[in-house]
């Protein structure tokens, strides 16, 4: 882990740099007037409520011991978000691996885990065998964001990237650029679709529903700028790690107990 | 269930190994690799003419006029594959009204611009100014009022405004150049920038990106020269021709050496994904990279304009030669735009599988449409030709003096 | 002075003013009123995604009403598990208790989704083969699910260590019982959590049967304690439930 807790690494001053300078240039480019326009529509206080979203930062954690591979959290994202019921658009799925005893890894996700696990699909003997799931990584460096040419997918200051959909033009440059495979096309409005951490319900106070729908508690969430949450004594208790750590994406979805074989 | 879900399920069958859920439905589809192809021929077009203007190669000052003609045919129907592959055509002017500063997309539309409007559009005007005077006057009718709106209602043609175009004409190709390079590079960056694709992911993907351009380009004003030639039953340039092959060769050769480095680095460095890339090369890509990309579109033509410049043999013959290598050429720069694009989304980024491509024939996204794509810049080239002769016989008549 | 520029470019200049012009007027109304504001995106978006309809409604919202239920449960093994998990989501029920009944799931198969034995589960999960469980009962015939205790202590290990018991019983160990080599304290299959099993902890355990001078059987192979592992337990490198495995 590079960094358990969120903070400002040493390429502060880079950032703040490139950030003046992008600034500095946009300026320029966007009239004065748009600016003025946005304080009289009175977005500033968070659309009437006392939500601040500076206060927080949101993460979650993973414990692969203890996911059963009910695929609870599949189905109820599925609902909670209305996300196409077909076996190609997910927001979060759980994937099966096989390790057999002559040295194979057989990775599995039938229909995402959303109806469950059968028979193992291969008749080998096995080594070892678990479940993971998988979420976007709501990365602090998002590759989807960087790439976005229209600014229709963004991180929000309490860190959930979020897409616009009545902004993004469906270039899909995105999806190419998200290592981890989480994006997809929605069929019916042909714009770029994602995991929001349930974004309608966190800034309600309430889990995401594949947290709230998960058994055993392999998914903790919280609130990593509270002192008192889950995912503190998550990251305090557990030794954790994060997918593609190469890729210096810095995700906030922190695995415990993984296997190495899982990418 | 629509059409769409159906070739998602058909597609499913086809899988192999493990991919992430999401990633069955293959996103960047034959409209995404035509619109490479048709900018590196722009790109490539454009270099050649500018070898007329800048390095002053006299050969193939025959080709200068048609290559950038050539050039902005293309360059006109560049945006279309891209414009038609969006979810919401509707809404693609953002690009223009809030351009990301840190998308490598996003800045694709000024750069686009830059080069249509400050290289192509300036340069050809300087440097038919003069005749779209002379046809100003000899023509009749609406004809007359075209060219006057042409030359924007422009009167001078003393000795001096002429000197004055063809000063200006330099200075743009001057700074086309680097244009040039920039509009083709910038389309490799879009792809070599994608970290999470370490098929695309490579510093090299630029630079490839931009020879295979000028190796393109070259091959297709060769094409459309022997073929107008042809049409208009000149004797053909042999000096000429001759040249651009030259050029050709040289060109291929870089091209070539540089896709040798890039494979050469890959093996040697052996990273995670080096496997699945070789299942894929020797599962999905065979046809299009080992035997179109590298045997007919790479080694032929190289081998083949080698021994036609060793033995000398007699002009029909190298013509002949020139036009088939020019053809497979064609075919194997598509190969090359066709291996990237597709091949970069035929592996899972879990690394543990490989999906397929299943081409449509109809819809927008579709075989016919993609066709139509690539005839219509020839469609535009004969307008343009009609509209703006680049012969060099039918545009030296005398400016009447006023 | 404007006279003096050349044609050429006076005449070149309105086209480009005018393109230039369009382009900011047109920026001017095409960009949206709240774009940029907190960053490179219009953040009314984030308030439209912030207000999408909820579905679930979580638990705590449940036991505002349903609480002799969520005492009950609160006890019980099935305490982490939220009621929407199994009685489906429920937000417009807590709007509106006539609109909407929850669901109250009555096959085996919403059980098994959870308790069907897969390899793949952890080990110590409780998990049944339901083609030989009691395959014509309902699941809460024995079992109340807000307070889900087997109706009697389990007989054997492998109703809760079903991998362990499929493993060994293909391996040259399958003739063990589990306590040949585990001490298992009696209430242990009464309150698992709080008796746990113990593995042998001494060398001499599996020495029974392997050390030279063992009683056992001719064909078990032997090996000389003294010399062989050092200062290792025997598990910590053999495998006991598949000896053979690599």
């Amino acid at each position: 882990m590079k960094r358990d807790r969120p903070g400002k690494g040493l390429d502060t001053s880079r950032r703040e740099f490139c950030k003046t300078i992008l600034l500095g240039t946009m300026s320029l480019a966007v009239p004065g007037s748009i600016l003025a326009a946005t304080e009289k529509k009175g977005l500033s206080d968070w659309y009437g409520t006392k939500y601040e979203p500076a206060k927080h930062l949101y993460a979650m954690g993973i414990k692969v011991d203890r996911c059963i591979g009910c695929g609870r959290c599949v189905d109820a994202c599925k609902k909670e978000n209305n996300v196409p019921d077909y076996p190609f658009f997910f927001r979060t799925w759980v994937e099966r691996y096989i390790e057999t005893e002559d040295g194979q890894t057989i990775v599995d996700s039938p229909n995402g885990g959303k109806d469950g696990f059968k028979t193992l699909p291969s008749d080998k003997k096995v080594f070892k065998t678990f479940f993971v799931p998988k979420i976007c990584n709501q990365c602090e460096k998002p590759p989807c964001v960087q790439v976005c040419p229209v600014g229709a997918t963004y991180r929000t200051e309490d860190g959930v990237v979020l897409v616009d959909s009545q902004y993004c033009i469906g270039c899909r440059y995105c999806i190419q650029a998200c290592p981890y495979g989480m994006r997809f096309i929605r069929p019916e409005t042909k714009t770029a679709e994602k995991c929001t951490f349930c974004y309608h319900r966190i800034v309600k106070g309430l889990l995401p529903a594949c947290v709230e729908a998960c058994p055993t508690q392999a998914r903790v969430f919280g609130d990593l700028k509270s002192k008192a949450s889950p995912i503190i004594q998550f990251m305090r208790f557990n030794k954790t790690f994060v997918l593609k750590p190469g890729l210096n994406t810095e995700p906030k979805v922190y695995y415990a107990d993984i296997d190495r074989e899982v990418r | 269930m629509n059409a769409e879900i159906a070739r998602l399920y058909e597609t499913l069958k086809l899988v192999v190994g493990f991919i992430y859920p999401n990633e069955i439905e293959l996103h960047w589809n034959l409209l995404i690799v035509i619109y490479p192809y048709i900018t590196g021929l722009v790109a490539g077009a454009f270099i050649l003419a500018s070898l007329v203007k800048v390095f002053k190669v006299k050969e193939v000052q025959a080709t200068y006029r048609l290559a950038l003609l050539t050039a902005l045919s293309f360059l006109i129907v560049a945006p279309l594959p891209l414009v038609a592959h969006l979810g919401h055509p509707e809404r693609g002017f953002e690009m223009f009204m809030t351009p990301s500063p840190s998308s490598a997309m996003a800045m694709f539309g000024f750069v686009y611009v830059w080069y249509l409007m400050a290289v192509l559009l300036l340069e050809i005007w300087f440097d038919y100014r003069k005749d779209f005077m002379v046809l100003a006057e000899q023509e009749k009718g609406y004809k007359r009022l075209v060219y006057k709106v042409l030359s924007l209602f422009t009167k001078d043609n003393s000795p001096a405004a002429l000197s004055f175009d063809k000063k200006a004409v330099y200075a743009i190709t001057v700074v086309g150049i680097p244009s040039a390079f920039l509009l083709h590079g910038y389309v490799g960056f879009i792809f070599g920038s994608i970290k999470a694709n370490p098929w695309w992911s490579s510093v090299l993907m630029p630079i490839v990106f931009l020879f295979s351009a000028i190796v393109s380009g070259i091959a297709l004003v060769l094409l459309i020269y022997m073929v107008a030639v042809l049409v208009r039953g000149e004797e053909p340039d042999m000096a000429c021709i001759d040249k651009l092959a030259s050029f050709l060769f040289y060109m291929m050769i870089v091209d070539f050496s540089l896709e040798f480095l890039d494979f050469v680095h890959r093996i040697y460095q052996s990273e995670e994904s080096i496997q699945i890339l070789g299942q894929m090369i020797s599962e999905r890509l065979f046809t299009s990279l080992i035997v179109i990309q590298l045997i007919l579109g790479m080694i032929i033509p190289l081998v083949a304009i080698a021994l036609v410049k060793m033995f000398k043999w007699p002009a029909e013959i190298r013509r002949l030669s020139y036009f088939i290598v020019a053809l497979l050429v064609q075919f194997g720069i598509f190969s090359t735009r066709w291996n990237v694009v597709i091949g970069g989304q035929l592996f899972s980024k879990s690394f543990r599988g490989l999906t397929a491509y299943k081409m449509a024939v109809g819809g927008v996204e579709g075989l016919l449409v993609s066709l139509g794509f690539l005839v219509l810049p020839f469609v535009i080239l004969y307008v343009l030709i009609r509209w703006l002769p680049p012969w060099e016989k039918e545009h030296a008549p005398s400016v009447p003096n006023r | 002075m404007w006279k003096r520029i050349p044609e050429q470019i006076r005449h070149l200049v309105v086209p480009i003013v005018a393109l230039v012009i369009i382009y900011f007027v047109a920026r001017h109304f095409l960009v949206p009123p709240t774009f940029g504001l907190w960053g490179h995106y219009r953040a009314a978006s984030v308030v439209q995604n912030a207000e999408l309809p909820l579905k679930y409604a979580g638990s705590e919202a449940c036991a505002d009403c349903h609480s002799e239920i969520a005492s009950t449960k609160k006890g019980g093994y099935h305490r982490g598990v939220a009621c929407e998990i199994c009685h489906g989501a429920a937000y417009t029920h807590t709007q509106d208790q006539e609109k909407q009944k929850p669901q109250i799931p009555r096959t085996r198969a919403n059980c098994l989704l959870c308790h069907e034995y897969q390899p793949s589960r952890p080990t110590g999960f409780p998990q049944v083969v339901s083609e030989s469980h009691n395959p014509l009962k309902l699941c809460t015939a024995c079992h109340q699910p807000h307070d889900p205790r087997p109706p009697h202590p389990p007989k054997g290990c492998d109703a809760c260590h079903a991998t362990i018991q499929r493993t060994i019983a293909v391996s040259r160990h399958g003739d063990l019982v589990c306590t040949t080599c585990h001490e298992v304290p009696n209430n242990h299959r009464l309150s698992p959590r709080g008796n746990m099993a113990k593995k042998p902890q001494t060398r001499e355990a599996c020495g029974k049967c392997h050390a030279q001078d063992a009683s056992a059987s001719k064909e078990i192979p032997r090996v000389d304690m003294a010399s062989h592992g050092g200062k290792y337990l025997c598990w910590e490198c053999h495998y006991p439930h598949m000896p053979g495995a690599r």
